[in-house]
């Protein structure tokens, strides 16, 4: 703006003056109406309330408290790991959508499917990717998490029982990898998922090679792991089901969790700490 | 290439390796807060994170976070980019791959196959260990230790638990991925895998080490006698021990906590001494019954 006043002498000045009014009435324009306020409720300013505003008038940042301890704060304490738990899960629930757009969870397709994902879709080698290592990256880092949390004593009163959730997503997470290794339909995913519910065939009485079983009259037809795969061995039925709990059943029960364990995290005192002395 | 180039750098192991990383660098993290707050202790001053002040949450932890989100974000971009996603052929129940392997986190338990039967493997131990860290905070009654690192004020607990931690549930993962090749058989990282490799190794019945067959009667109850045997002994004798020398302890503990607490723990025990059975001398069963083998 400056430099289109200097070469025009007086009538370039008088210009510069005008653009400025026109901006300033541009932003009144645009943040002192009814839309505006109606959404934003609060402006800018670095102040005590608008900071507290900031946390409870958002719905996505309100699980906060107001003021936290700065030990809470630091990163050698928390590691972040709960966090970045949580950014996988949405990262794996975003990139999750976009693969169900394109994928059928049955035996005549699903391989296809991946291929086609590949090969014609854009960007679909990169969705599939960020899908697969963003869900080693959530195993990984949930496990670090429990590790932070038992190191701290953060299991102790009050907080056993948000500990007790966490192991269960713990185990939900496991189980959230272990069905999504059988939709893609390739030899990896088919045999994986063969070995690890030959598992299931073994336990003591439900399973048809688990000991006592005969006793209960169990076959390969009507044992634990015919109620997983839905048949005696990993097939049509199997990746339905897969498919189902992968994509429907375990994130809607570990989104309830994970509410459960924030809320919590937030009713039992907030991040643990040392006692004052 | 390289056999152990290789093997590290597949792509689902690369994972593994990130894994190995951060594992490391968090353990050493953590023990060393918990080393120095420990010795804050000792000189009487507060430890860290102790008398802190309240901070406005918006911005310093929003701000945290998202440079986390960020930078989170932008790491599983990069590897994205770097490294594909296996696919392989389509699923041919008719061809077997060897070894066929369980989802990585799961290789532990696979290993543990080895050693014991798929019921205990794949279905008891799986179960002990999430009943076992649902247990902590009702067993572990020691008030201390509570919010901040510390090694000194809960010794046991963290021992106990890195050792389930780290030696039998990630050292028996990483074993499972890098160390075992065609036939569940060991094979070194740099080794080359040998699909015609056969390892003729005969193994017995703890009974047989003695002469005694494992599926007579005499066999059967020595079996029986030595596994109820070492959960007797493994539960009654430190309780022996705790009630000459620290009575306190196991009244503030009570009865039913001293016996979930035993009972987990010697299990958890049995796990490396069958292991040890099993790869020193041999031994494949130590029970022998009708209905199942231990």
């Amino acid at each position: 703006m400056t430099g289109s006043c200097s070469g025009n002498g007086v009538t370039g000045k008088c210009q510069e003056i005008k653009t400025e009014i026109h901006m300033s009435e541009l932003y009144d324009k645009v943040k002192k109406n009814l839309i505006w306020k109606s959404i934003f409720r609060r402006d800018y300013k670095d102040n005590v309330r608008n900071r507290a505003l900031a946390i409870f008038g958002n719905v996505f940042l309100h699980l906060h408290p107001v003021k936290v301890r700065e030990s809470a704060v630091k990163l050698r304490f928390t590691w972040g790991m709960g966090g970045i738990t949580f950014l996988s899960f949405i990262i794996l629930t975003i990139t999750g959508i976009v693969l169900m757009f394109y994928y059928h969870p049955t035996t005549d397709l699903a391989f296809l499917d991946m291929k086609d994902f590949e090969y014609q879709v854009p960007y679909g080698v990169i969705t599939r990717n960020l899908h697969r290592w963003a869900a080693h990256f959530m195993v990984i880092v949930v496990m670090i998490h429990m590790f932070r949390v038992f190191m701290t004593g953060s299991y102790k009163a009050p907080r056993q029982f948000n500990w007790g959730i966490g192991v269960i997503l713990l185990v939900l997470t496991f189980l959230l990898s272990f069905t999504g290794y059988l939709l893609p339909w390739d030899q990896l995913g088919f045999w994986a998922i063969t070995v690890g519910t030959n598992m299931g065939a073994a336990t003591p009485l439900l399973g048809f090679q688990g000991p006592f079983s005969e006793y209960l009259h169990i076959t390969p037809y009507n044992d634990i792991r015919f109620a997983l795969l839905g048949g005696a061995q990993v097939g049509g039925n199997a990746l339905l089901r897969s498919y189902i709990w992968h994509c429907i059943a375990i994130p809607l029960i570990a989104t309830i969790l994970m509410v459960v364990h924030f809320w919590r995290v937030r009713k039992d005192g907030g991040i643990s700490r040392p006692q004052n002395n | 290439m390289n056999p152990f180039i290789e093997i590290i750098t597949l792509p689902d192991n690369i994972a593994i390796v990130i894994m190995i990383i951060m594992v490391t660098f968090f353990m050493v993290w953590a023990f060393q807060q918990a080393l120095e707050n420990d010795r804050l202790k000792l000189k009487g001053l507060p430890v860290d994170g102790q008398n802190d002040r309240d901070v406005d949450t918006f911005k310093p932890l929003v701000r945290i976070e998202l440079i986390i989100t960020l930078v989170v974000t932008v790491f599983l971009t990069i590897w994205s980019i770097a490294v594909d996603a296996p696919l392989e052929e389509i699923a041919n129940p008719t061809i077997t791959p060897n070894p066929a392997k369980a989802p990585w986190y799961f290789l532990g338990l696979q290993e543990l196959l080895v050693y014991f039967d798929p019921w205990l493997a794949g279905v008891v131990l799986p179960t002990l260990i999430v009943v076992g860290l649902l247990a902590i905070p009702y067993i572990d009654i020691n008030p201390k230790g509570n919010g901040y690192y510390t090694f000194e004020e809960r010794k046991y607990a963290i021992l106990i638990f890195s050792f389930g931690f780290f030696i039998l549930w990630l050292l028996l993962i990483v074993i499972g991925v890098f160390f075992r090749g065609p036939g569940w058989l060991w094979y070194w990282p740099w080794q080359e895998w040998d699909h015609q490799r056969v390892v003729f190794e005969p193994t017995r019945d703890m009974t047989q080490l003695i002469g005694i067959d494992s599926r007579s009667i005499p066999g059967f109850i020595i079996g029986a006698v030595t596994v109820v045997g070492y959960y007797v002994a493994g539960i009654l004798a430190p309780l022996r021990y705790w009630k000459k020398n620290n009575p306190e302890l196991l009244t503030q503990l009570g009865m039913t906590r001293y016996y979930t607490i035993m009972f987990l723990f010697v299990t958890m025990m049995a796990v490396p001494i069958k292991m040890i059975l099993r790869l020193v001398f041999l031994v494949k069963y130590v029970w022998i019954t009708p209905w199942f083998n231990v």
